[in-house]
């Protein structure tokens, strides 16, 4: 089993492989679509902003490969950003499209709280999930300006100015909207559950 | 519900963590990683280094640091202390760091803010600034250490940071840096009312009661401290156990 995390050529992405290897996952962080082609599941980490990320991955010729590992049914995870690039655009930037894999548009968070959201938040499942087993409320780490759009199926909401999705699924497509590699214990079983049932999908 | 952040900071020299009192006399005690692994398991809602190496040598060093201490440590980590270019901000973040801070590279090329924030996003580029008391409700902006004036204001110098797409602000009271005597409510509360992005407030951390006064009363998103951590004068739980009593919402992770 090999763990893919696409490589936008900026940002913290280290992290996430960690936390892949902390979880006993064979990992690599890489832009070559031959080994992307190659690996299980793609997670697409959450740095930068919505244009680069989306302009880096056309540039380097990874949207079929993304496209194609859709397709097959492979499971794609998306954090932060990478949760965001999975819908259709963003208020962000505005000149890229998303990847289109979830409905409907990413919005900027409102005026009324201080934004970027940044910090431990309440992540409310809304029910019991492969993710969220218990359906236990439980505090992740959070760092974004803008949210994603209240459609498809949302398996975890969290309320800052709004309630807006933290944790989402389509078929093999996962979205989360907080840092699961940086939301210490928590965190890591959150990723562990979701990396066993995204094996399970592929499978 | 968003809970208050909880930031011990650690100073670190030539890859060990050393406490400056008021900006000198230094004294050594130890490893890095080892540190932020023992924060984080005393409920630490994220970390912070900040770099007072002074040689080429001590910022690869650096490096080294973040990368050994992200192998181990899941929480959030803010790197500060000399960056002043892009390159650097790209291969700290690369380490392993979530964020980076900026002082003052930021009053010498204000347009470096805004380059960072557009290249990582703004949720990773936080300003530091370093105030003093210049006046009745005035603070002066100082750099390189609190060693330099400038003649910038505190509070519009926040102002101006935000707008340069700075994503939080790192307050640190060189007035009460070190004193243990609480943090710099007034000047917290002035910067906070001025910016719409978090502040992490720094200088002064004593007591408990601290905490929950700068929280409270000045309305900061995240108090920092540094040698009251270190020194276990105070303990990380027995912080967050009393900001809970006091209705504060903060993470307290079941056992």
């Amino acid at each position: 089993m090999l763990v893919c995390v696409v490589d936008y050529g900026l940002g913290n992405v280290r992290s996430v492989y960690n936390a892949l290897r902390l979880l006993g996952y064979r990992a690599e962080v890489t832009s070559d679509p031959a080994r992307l082609t190659r690996a299980e599941i793609l997670v697409l980490p959450g740095v930068g902003a919505f244009d680069d990320a989306m302009a880096h991955l056309r540039r380097r010729g990874l949207l079929p490969v993304i496209e194609a590992a859709r397709e097959a049914g492979k499971a794609v995870l998306g954090i932060c950003l990478g949760m965001q690039i999975l819908y259709e655009g963003s208020e962000e930037g505005g000149r890229e499209r998303g990847l289109g894999f979830l409905p409907g548009r990413v919005r900027r968070l409102p005026g009324t709280v201080k934004v970027p959201h940044m910090g431990w938040n309440l992540v409310e499942p809304t029910g019991p999930s492969p993710l969220f087993p218990a359906g236990e409320p439980c505090y992740l780490y959070f760092a974004h300006s803008y949210h994603a759009p209240e459609e498809g199926e949302v398996l975890a909401r969290v309320t800052y100015g709004l309630t807006f999705p933290a944790a989402v699924r389509r078929g093999s497509i996962f979205g989360v909207q907080f840092h699961p590699e940086k939301s210490g214990r928590a965190g890591l079983a959150v990723l562990g559950r979701l990396l066993a049932y995204a094996r399970e999908v592929a499978a | 519900m968003l809970t208050r952040r909880i930031i011990p900071c650690l100073d670190v020299k030539d890859g060990r963590v050393v406490k400056g009192v008021q900006f000198q006399s230094l004294r050594d005690a130890g490893d890095p990683a080892e540190q932020a692994a023992f924060y984080d398991r005393e409920g630490a809602d994220e970390l912070v280094y900040l770099d007072i190496s002074a040689s080429k040598e001590g910022r690869r060093t650096l490096l080294e640091t973040v990368r050994r201490t992200a192998d181990r440590v899941f929480i959030p980590l803010t790197v500060g202390g000399g960056i002043s270019d892009e390159g650097q901000i790209g291969d700290i973040l690369a380490a392993g760091a979530d964020k980076v801070s900026i002082n003052s590279a930021a009053v010498r090329d204000p347009a470096l803010i805004t380059r960072a924030a557009l290249r990582f996003g703004s949720q990773c580029v936080v300003v530091a600034i370093d105030a003093r008391a210049d006046g009745p409700g005035r603070w002066r902006v100082w750099t390189h250490g609190g060693s330099k004036p400038t003649d910038l204001d505190a509070v519009e110098w926040a102002r101006r940071v935000q707008e340069l797409g700075a994503g939080e602000i790192l307050l640190t009271s060189m007035d009460e840096d070190g004193r243990r005597e609480g943090y710099a409510v007034a000047l917290t509360r002035a910067v906070v009312a001025a910016v719409s992005i978090p502040v992490i407030a720094s200088g002064g951390a004593g007591e408990p009661r601290h905490f929950v006064e700068v929280l409270r009363d000045a309305g900061a998103d995240a108090p920092l401290a540094a040698s009251v951590f270190h020194y276990r004068q105070l303990r990380i739980s027995e912080v967050k156990a009393e900001l809970a009593r006091e209705g504060v919402p903060v993470r307290i992770e079941p056992d």
